[in-house]
């Protein structure tokens, strides 16, 4: 019978198969090529050699049991479980007919149509199993093939993939790059900042120095001139003294001694000026020490309206001061609230100037500087007569920059940072009333 | 002699007494003094004939030394009082300004007391 090797060879063909798909031939390959030559020998002797009929039926039997079997064991060839699966039933529907043949032919002949049936059956299950499993293959195929796909497709997302994220440190360098730029720039930025503050404040101290320098020349003037006074006086009492004339030496010792006051307070004044100068040019301390407003103000005051005549020889205005003496003294940094009192004195003394040009019949230029303490508020007011803040400025005025002077009179500034030092520094507020045509008033309230 | 002396330093009025204490003891000069322009506009109309000198100064708050001398210049003409401006500033052009409002004389501080007084007597 030619039926058990033909299977054998069918199905060592499909586990070559398999296997080599699998990447597992090499190991068994040798095997299958033996078996695959036993088989044929088989073919071959059965065909040739018609008494070898029978070793050839059972070692067909045996042989295919056997590789049946070792599917079975072996979990390598589980691919081709299926196909043992669909060959079984004629596998065995022939063992078995082989075997009553062997031992009883008898029976065997009697029935021999019930045997033919089981193996009519088993054919026909053997073809219907490798139908299906051919079917399955291919959809397994078709899997298989659709998985290659996606493999594919992930390798090109991957590759993709690996390209943006090359593309995307490219980008967080160039944006590295540009935050360090802007980081620079920022910095440069601040830098400016503080050198135009520095300049604004300097600029403030220009305007001062012609001031400062009238302001210590006439203490200056009185010391001397006190002084040498003195010198006289000494050398008229030395000579009373040698007259006897003791009244009249005692009269010229109390206007020596008064001359001394004098001395001392003029020196002291200048000393003050001097003093103040230094505070302003000096970046602040920042720390708030107790300081006589009063005195502050009208330090400035003064200084701001020298300074401006030492600039401007027309420039003239009348100073106006209302001090409120119970304030006594409040916790301020004082070089950061004189900036802002001198802002403030400045700009007043600008614009009543600049009202002065226009020649208005009766017009007297006047700015005012009171202090008044109100429950736990301390206000500062600085008032001019020029011609007030259009409604359209007022809103700006506090903005950095802005300045409606001319070009180079302004760094726009001033009242921008008199209201940081105001508000931010000190707690307090910064006020403007104005009434076009009718000058304006700044307000400063600080909490005492 | 009367001398008007106008500044906005009180002192003034101490430092002018005392370096002419001799001469105000001799009664030969008599001073008044101002501490602003206004002030001596005032004290002018009150007292027209009396003032003779004015010691301005040119730097005050107000009315300024300079404007005052225009006021006098052109309003208080019977006599004409003779005006002595003083500044801190001894600038050019305080100084032809101040001419050209018929000044009569110049002078800077510090203001030198030896000076002052020849230029009295020569006035005197």
């Amino acid at each position: 019978m030619l039926f058990q090797p033909i299977l054998a060879l069918i199905i060592l063909r499909y586990l070559r198969k398999s296997l080599r798909t699998a990447g597992l031939l090499p190991k068994w390959d040798r095997l299958f090529m033996v078996g695959m030559a036993i088989f044929i020998l088989l073919i071959v002797l059965s065909s040739s050699v018609k008494e070898s009929r029978v070793i050839v039926t059972w070692a067909g039997h045996t042989l295919l049991l056997a590789l049946i079997c070792l599917i079975f064991y072996k979990k390598e060839f589980r691919s081709a479980k299926r196909v043992v699966n669909a060959v079984l039933p004629v596998v065995l529907a022939y063992l078995i007919e082989d075997l009553v043949k062997l031992i009883d032919p008898g029976f065997h002949k009697t029935w021999q149509n019930y045997f033919d049936a089981a193996e009519t059956f088993g054919f026909i299950w053997m073809a219907a199993m490798l139908y299906l499993n051919n079917k399955q293959q291919k959809v397994l195929e078709k899997e298989r093939l659709k998985n290659e796909e996606k493999e594919k497709e992930y390798k090109i997302t991957e590759t993709l993939k690996a390209a943006l994220e090359v593309q995307v440190i490219e980008r967080t360098a160039e944006l590295t790059l540009q935050k360090e730029e802007l980081q620079q720039t920022l910095d440069e930025l601040k830098s400016t900042q503080s050198q135009l503050i520095q300049s604004e404040k300097m600029a403030s101290l220009g305007e001062l120095t012609a001031g400062i320098a009238h302001e210590i020349q006439n203490p200056l003037n009185f010391v001397n001139n006190f002084s040498e006074v003195n010198t006289e006086l000494i050398a008229e009492m030395r000579s009373a003294i040698e007259k006897g004339n003791m009244d009249e030496a005692k009269v010229l010792a109390n206007d020596i001694s008064d001359n001394e006051q004098k001395i001392n307070h003029h020196g002291k004044r200048a000393d003050a000026i001097v003093k103040g100068m230094l505070q302003h040019s000096r970046s602040s301390s920042g720390i708030k020490e107790p300081t006589d407003i009063n005195a502050l103000a009208d330090e400035y005051l003064r200084l701001a309206y020298h300074g401006l005549r030492a600039k401007d020889k027309s420039f003239n205005a009348a100073m106006k001061t209302g001090f409120d003496q119970s304030i006594g003294n409040i916790n301020i940094i004082p070089q950061d609230m004189g900036r802002v009192i001198l802002n403030l004195i400045t700009n007043a003394f600008y614009v009543v100037d600049e009202k002065k040009k226009l020649n208005i019949p009766g017009y007297e230029p006047t700015v005012t500087v009171s202090t008044k303490k109100i429950n736990s508020k301390v206000e500062i007011r600085v008032k001019d007569n020029g011609n007030g803040i259009p409604q359209k400025v007022l809103d700006k005025i506090f903005q950095p920059f802005f300045t409606t002077k001319p070009t180079g009179k302004g760094t726009g500034l001033g009242l921008s940072m008199s209201y940081d030092i105001v508000t931010k520094g000190h707690g307090g507020e910064l006020k403007v009333e104005t009434k076009e045509g009718n000058g304006a008033e700044f307000i400063i309230i600080l909490p005492v | 002699m009367k001398i008007l002396v106008v500044d906005d330093e009180q002192d003034v009025k101490t430092l002018f007494e005392q370096r002419f204490r001799k001469e105000i003891k001799n009664n030969e000069i008599e001073f008044v003094f101002a501490f602003s322009g206004e002030d001596a506009l005032v004290y002018l109309n009150r007292l027209e004939h009396e003032a003779v000198l004015i010691l301005s100064d040119i730097n005050m708050p107000g009315m300024s030394g300079l404007e005052l001398l225009k006021h006098i210049k052109q309003k208080y003409h019977k006599p004409p009082p003779v005006v002595m401006m003083i500044t801190a500033y001894g600038d050019a052009e305080n100084f032809n300004t101040a001419k050209e409002l018929g000044a009569d004389d110049f002078l800077t501080k510090p203001v030198d007391f030896t000076l002052l007084k020849e230029k009295l007597k020569i006035n005197n």
